[in-house]
């Protein structure tokens, strides 16, 4: 999976860098040494978390196998809902403090990785819960919760696609980012007392006393899972300021050729 | 800052009496959302009046919706939003102006709705004091989020499908506190539901703050 993603995103930043001569000297791509390291550092965590999440660790007792979805549904819930959202907050506090693009584009890229991990949770979430609960959907308090995030990350990506000017595009995501972050303790609030009024039994996955490979295996996954985060962030930051500095590149060029015809002219 | 938000308010206000848009088409729409839920849901059943509270918030989460979409359309004609930043009032003062014509407008709305659902679906409004107290926190979050996604979409060319987008899933928390605390009413068990007001309350005075804070950043755009 994560090799697949480092392709496209080379392929994109390849692109730009050979679309826009007009790039003054810089990088043109987006890996260095570090990322590299982490890169293959990534790789090399996920083989040992494929081995011990599928066969190295034991079934459970009442969930068999169903149970080694723990090992991607929990990681990717943790990395997308806490650090995700968590760095979209402080990148749009930062921007509407310094309003330096740095802030935004952390932001942006925050807030696409934490709705790509929210969505892949929601996927995970469902495919656990038909085996376990013998149904996709629950409507359990995190559930809704995580489904109502959802929607507040696509809002916020739909915000950026909705307006070309950088500046405005910035100042007005930033204010979203910051709300959507600031709701989620309500949002948290609301969905626990509406069904805590009414909620049969606690659907906990967790046993506590919980095999020691098990657990392990649970802890490697969350180093594994935040691991393939910040690579994919490092990436997509990169990208973002590549893709900023194109656009003002290409239209300084534009600016530039139109005056060379005005020279040129009667 | 309250004297400016009182000129924004009553601006908006008596543009509303003087156009009659809220009376001539957000009423007949929030009527026409009740009768669509009539259709929806067999009227013989009971199911209209053991819907009634989530039916009544829907039907005003899709009229504030128009509300807020009407109180930047008249700031979009003509540069008015050039000419209240040229004004040079206080942001804050013109968050809460607008916020307040809101609120006036949507508690008329609710008025007329709850008088809909009593005399359409039958529904017996009992637990006075969490009715109101609970509508009018719901509607004062509704309108303080409600003027800051407006003017959060508005300018620009995707403003009438970006709003819904941005707006519906922030006001979980009215929909569900609106909701539970309007059924625990109806139901006779006032109790349970000033806690649902507690919420509501809370939630409506995060998102006045968050407005007066942020609304500067916001008319500084173009």
């Amino acid at each position: 999976m994560t090799s697949t993603v480092g392709a496209v995103t080379k392929r994109t930043t390849g692109s730009h860098g050979t679309a826009a001569p007009g790039l003054a000297s810089g990088r043109r791509a987006t890996g260095s040494a570090f990322t590299r390291v982490l890169g293959v550092a990534c790789l090399a965590l996920l083989g040992l978390q494929l081995a011990l999440a599928l066969f190295i660790s034991p079934p459970e007792v009442l969930q068999g196998d169903a149970v080694r979805l723990f090992y991607l549904h929990v990681p990717l819930a943790i990395a997308g809902g806490y650090l995700g959202v968590g760095l979209l907050a402080v990148g749009s506090i930062g921007y509407l403090w310094k309003r330096t693009p740095f802030w935004d584009l952390l932001a942006a890229s925050a807030g696409e990785l934490a709705l790509l991990f929210t969505a892949l949770t929601l996927l995970t979430g469902a495919l656990w819960g038909r085996p376990v609960w013998g149904t996709y959907w629950e409507w359990d308090p995190r559930l809704t919760l995580t489904a109502v995030l959802f929607l507040l990350l696509v809002g916020y990506r739909a915000m950026r696609t909705a307006t070309i000017d950088p500046g405005l595009r910035a100042r007005r995501s930033a204010v979203i980012g910051l709300l959507a972050a600031a709701d989620v303790p309500l949002i948290r609030l609301s969905v626990d007392w509406w069904r805590g009024l009414h909620q049969t039994a606690t659907l906990n996955p967790l046993n506590p006393d919980l095999d020691g490979m098990m657990l392990f295996t649970f802890f490697f996954s969350m180093v594994t899972f935040t691991a393939v985060f910040f690579w994919l962030l490092i990436h997509r930051f990169r990208l973002a300021w590549l893709d900023e500095q194109v656009a003002g590149a290409s239209l300084q060029e534009a600016i530039a050729e139109r005056r060379a015809e005005g020279d040129q002219g009667p | 800052m309250w004297r400016d938000a009182l000129l924004v308010a009553g601006k908006d206000l008596r543009i509303e009496a003087r156009s009659k848009v809220a009376v001539n088409q957000i009423a007949p729409f929030s009527l026409v959302v009740l009768l669509l839920f009539a259709f929806a849901l067999d009227p013989d059943r009971g199911f209209l009046q053991q819907a009634t509270p989530g039916l009544f918030w829907i039907a005003v989460l899709l009229s504030s919706l128009v509300v807020v979409q009407r109180s930047f359309a008249l700031e979009a004609a003509d540069a008015g939003r050039d000419a209240l930043r040229l004004t040079g009032l206080d942001p804050a003062g013109v968050f809460l102006g607008k916020a307040a014509a809101s609120f006036v407008v949507l508690a008329l709305l609710e008025v007329g709705l709850g008088l809909g659902v009593r005399v359409m679906y039958g529904t017996a409004l009992t637990g006075w004091p969490v009715l109101l107290v609970a509508a009018l926190a719901a509607t004062a979050g509704l309108a303080a989020a409600g003027t800051i996604y407006g003017a959060l979409s508005a300018g620009l060319h995707v403003r009438e499908t970006l709003l819904p987008l941005l707006f519906l899933p922030v006001v979980a928390p009215v929909m569900i506190g609106g909701t539970r605390a309007f059924a625990a009413a109806l139901d006779g068990s006032p109790s349970e539901g000033w806690r649902w007001c507690g919420l509501l309350v809370t939630f409506a005075v995060a998102y006045l703050a968050l407005g007066m804070l942020l609304f500067e950043t916001l008319l500084e755009d173009s």
